[in-house]
């Protein structure tokens, strides 16, 4: 294996990790609400498509990345408004997210098939710091949304464990009518954490077509938001837990890829399998360590509320 | 006991409820209730089941609107439209069923009504400290709140209210979740709230403890106020106990004992481990014959639960062996064991016992739903027929018998599924606290049942934390504690005093471990 060929292995697993991560992200911060939202993969799409479409049309990839995540957003709202407005089972309406999102996806986009990009996300130069060797061109060499990501997982980091707002959302994840109670708005929280999530899987997907993969083409989103999903039950529901599996994930993704190239006779199905299978082994620890103490998932993760009234 | 007021003065009352009238569908829960609470003070409201005591708390905390009556808050008068807005005013209740979150610090959960925007973790710890440290609440702030027992937790409910600076403190049945020297840090904590010019609203319906803890008590029976403001100094518990039954209370008189017969349930060294995989109760060993009630006293949390889930299969002992007339079934399952006669009244009764969303005639028909169908499907007529005889041999009142069971009043519940238990003349019947939070008609109903059971021949486990019941209605009295059978007595010469000192015997080891 060459220099080059691991540097490019190395700066692959980086912005496939900061691809999954934001995505998590997302589901984390809408998980920790109490609301699982299995539409991830439906609004990365959304937003991949959302994104690619708004570049082409205004040649600017700032403006392209807002409208995706405003995309994702709305798209999620859609979740928001089934599971926490009225109450439904959270697992159908998420699965009918993503099937509804692929859909929608494919729909918009079809007149957009093979076109060039309109606008693509450039990569940051660091100055001094992009020409340092290794370093400089795996980390700093990305494409600036690799940064945001980082941004955003230290602040939703902060915000969630030193906040009043952060602490509010946690709760409502525990136990909802504890939340009520307190005085706080459940309703009002779980339905901001759930268009949080959206918009953060709509960046995601613009993360795709404006820089990694730039072009449209229907299935491009090739199963990563369920790799997001998992990634957050893998990381424990942490924000850097989380990070550092979505690098691990990143490096399954990029090695799929490269396997051939470095001569590793390795079945690359069985690469894409490994997220889930460590997702699985770490359910399993967290099934066997909370006999003793409660599991790190949100305790009210899933359950709708409905105020009682006598 | 500190007088920090003059009576007489209006200014000196915090709490003042006039012609309070509250409706719910069907009934009259609150009908031209008066409440006067002084500053300082520790008021008991006192009210068998179903007088208007909660109702009139939860208006007075904001949760419910009153249909009509005057609530005054420190000489101002209010009107409530929610909780939030009582707290504002300075009013918070601590209810029954704890509103907090296990994942949570201490801190955390103390602070969630009232954070800072920017929280500061030690900040807020010690913040917290402060107040705890202040009025004796002896609770870790850092602490997780899964970590704490009951007792524990209910400070952490205290702190809440204290954290809003809550000048009216109404405490809903506080002393159920505690144990006895509980009881007594309770009493502390509360006099000195008292002495820092708050007042506690003390909801109970167990005259000993008030008596001990509270300066003043006003009654309720059914909806209206009995007896306003007595003083406790001066009231004895025969007086309280007739403003709340009405009449003087039947003098408990003990049954007359059956003739117990051969032994038909049997423990032989019997162990269990808890939920938290620490042993529960070891080596314990008794009968219980035909024909004989045997009552197991103990403070709760002493391996009582666990016994009564060993016994009726849901828990698997860790040792030792479990006859029932003359047959081990230690390792049978719960059908089984039902079907060879063992009924079981569990603790948790919408829990353990009757499933909430079911509708009364499917919880009626759990145990022997196979005996209502013809092939893969119950019959529903069969099944209505024999939920509605259940109903009306046992009196439970009620309506629909295919809408939901949790409509269902507490005794209601207890009587459909004590009917359900003793249905099929058992042979062992072991009923785990099965009076409790019923009114003086429902635990005399379910006692009776009871006994019933007994002279017909049926050898019946009653655990209890009521003293009372056990010395009236028992034959043979057990006391447990710390797991282990500590004592046995017999309930007719055994005294209270006794009975209570054995159940404690280890109170204090068990208290620091």
């Amino acid at each position: 294996m060459s220099e080059a060929s691991l540097i490019g292995l190395l700066f692959a697993t980086v912005s496939f990790g900061a691809l999954l991560y934001l995505a998590a992200l997302g589901e984390l911060i809408a998980e920790k609400a109490g609301i699982l939202n299995l539409g991830v993969e439906g609004m990365m799409a959304i937003g991949a498509v959302t994104a690619f479409i708004a570049g082409v049309e205004f040649q600017n990839p700032w403006v392209a990345l807002i409208i995706a995540m405003l995309s994702g957003a709305l798209l999620a709202s859609v979740h928001g408004f089934f599971t926490v407005g009225l109450g439904a089972e959270q697992v159908v309406s998420g699965l009918s997210l993503t099937i509804l999102g692929l859909g929608l996806a494919a729909y918009l986009g079809k007149d957009y098939v093979g076109l060039p990009p309109g606008a693509e996300l450039v990569p940051v130069e660091w100055g001094g710091l992009s020409n340092l060797p290794w370093v400089g061109p795996i980390l700093f060499s990305q494409a600036p949304i690799v940064y945001l990501a980082l941004l955003l997982g230290i602040a939703a980091s902060l915000v969630l464990s030193s906040t009043r707002l952060g602490l509010a959302l946690r709760a409502a994840g525990e136990s909802a009518s504890s939340t009520d109670s307190a005085g706080h708005s459940v309703l009002g929280l779980r339905l901001s954490a759930v268009a949080a999530g959206g918009a953060l899987a709509g960046a995601s997907g613009a993360y795709l077509t404006l820089s990694i993969t730039p072009q449209w083409a229907e299935g491009v989103t090739a199963g990563r938001g369920w790799i997001a999903v998992a990634l957050v039950i893998f990381g424990a529901w942490r924000p850097g837990r989380v990070a550092w599996g979505a690098l691990l994930f990143g490096g399954t993704l990029a090695l799929k890829t490269r396997l051939q190239t470095f001569g590793v006779d390795f079945s690359p199905i069985i690469l894409s399998m490994l997220p889930y299978v460590l997702t699985l082994l770490i359910l399993l620890m967290i099934s066997v360590r909370s006999r003793k103490r409660p599991s790190p998932s949100p305790a009210a993760l899933g359950l709708a509320y409905r105020r009682e009234e006598r | 006991m500190t007088q920090t007021s003059t009576p007489g003065e209006e200014a000196q009352l915090s709490v003042e409820l006039a012609g309070i009238w509250k409706t719910f569908p069907g009934v009259v829960a609150n009908a031209g209730v008066d409440l006067a609470v002084r500053r300082g003070s520790i008021h008991a409201l006192l009210g068998e089941n179903g007088a208007g005591k909660s109702t009139l708390m939860n208006i007075l905390a904001g949760v419910y609107r009153p249909d009509s009556g005057e609530l005054r808050i420190q000489g101002l008068q209010h009107q409530f439209r929610n909780p939030a807005d009582a707290l504002s005013a300075g009013v918070g209740m601590v209810h029954q069923e704890f509103r907090l979150i296990p994942s949570f610090s201490v801190a955390e959960n103390v602070v969630l009504g009232a954070a800072p925007s920017v929280i500061k973790t030690r900040q807020i710890e010690r913040d917290v400290a402060a107040i705890s440290h202040k009025f004796g609440l002896k609770v870790e702030p850092s602490q997780p709140l899964w970590q704490l027992s009951m007792g524990e937790r209910q400070k952490v409910e205290i702190l809440k209210v204290l954290w809003r600076d809550a000048q009216v403190l109404i405490l809903d049945e506080p002393t159920t979740v505690l144990t006895p020297s509980e009881v007594d840090e309770l009493g502390d904590i509360l006099r000195r709230m008292a002495n820092d010019g708050r007042s506690i609203v003390f909801i109970s319906h167990k005259l000993h403890e008030v008596s001990g803890i509270c300066d003043e008590a006003t009654v309720l029976r059914q909806g209206k106020t009995v007896a306003g403001s007595l003083d406790m100094a001066t009231t004895d518990s025969d007086e309280l106990a007739h403003h709340m039954v009405g009449t003087s209370p039947a003098i408990a008189t003990r049954p007359e004992a059956a003739t117990p017969g051969r032994p038909l349930l049997e423990l032989r060294n019997l162990s269990a481990d808890g939920d938290r995989g620490v042993c529960a109760f070891s080596d314990v060993n008794f009968k219980i014959n035909s024909g004989e009630i045997v009552g197991v006293a103990g403070v709760a949390g002493n391996g009582q639960r666990e016994l009564a889930d060993v016994i009726a299969g849901l828990r698997s002992p860790s040792k030792g062996t479990l006859m029932m007339d003359g047959t081990d079934i230690t390792a049978a399952s719960p059908r089984r064991r039902f079907q060879s006669g063992l009924a079981y009244i569990p603790e948790d009764r919408l829990g353990v016992g009757l499933a909430p969303r079911l509708s009364i005639t499917d919880n009626a028909i759990l145990r022997v739903y196979r005996q209502q169908r013809r092939g893969l499907f119950i019959l529903a007529e069969k099944a209505m027929a024999y939920c509605s005889e259940i109903v009306s041999r046992f009196g439970v009142r009620s309506g629909d018998l295919n809408g939901p069971i949790a409509t269902l009043s507490g005794g209601n519940l207890q009587r459909l599924l004590v009917g359900r238990e003793l249905d099929g003349e058992p042979s062992v019947v072991v009923a785990s606290q099965p009076t409790r939070g019923l009114d003086v008609q429902g635990v005399k109903a379910i006692q009776d049942l009871l006994l019933d059971q007994r002279n017909r021949g049926a050898a019946v486990l009653m655990i209890s934390e009521d003293l009372d019941e056990l010395l009236t209605l028992t034959d043979r009295l057990l006391v447990m504690e710390g797991g282990i059978i500590r004592a046995e007595f017999d309930p007719g010469t055994a005294s209270r005093h006794e009975v209570g000192m054995a159940m404690l015997s280890h109170a204090q080891v068990t208290a620091q471990s």
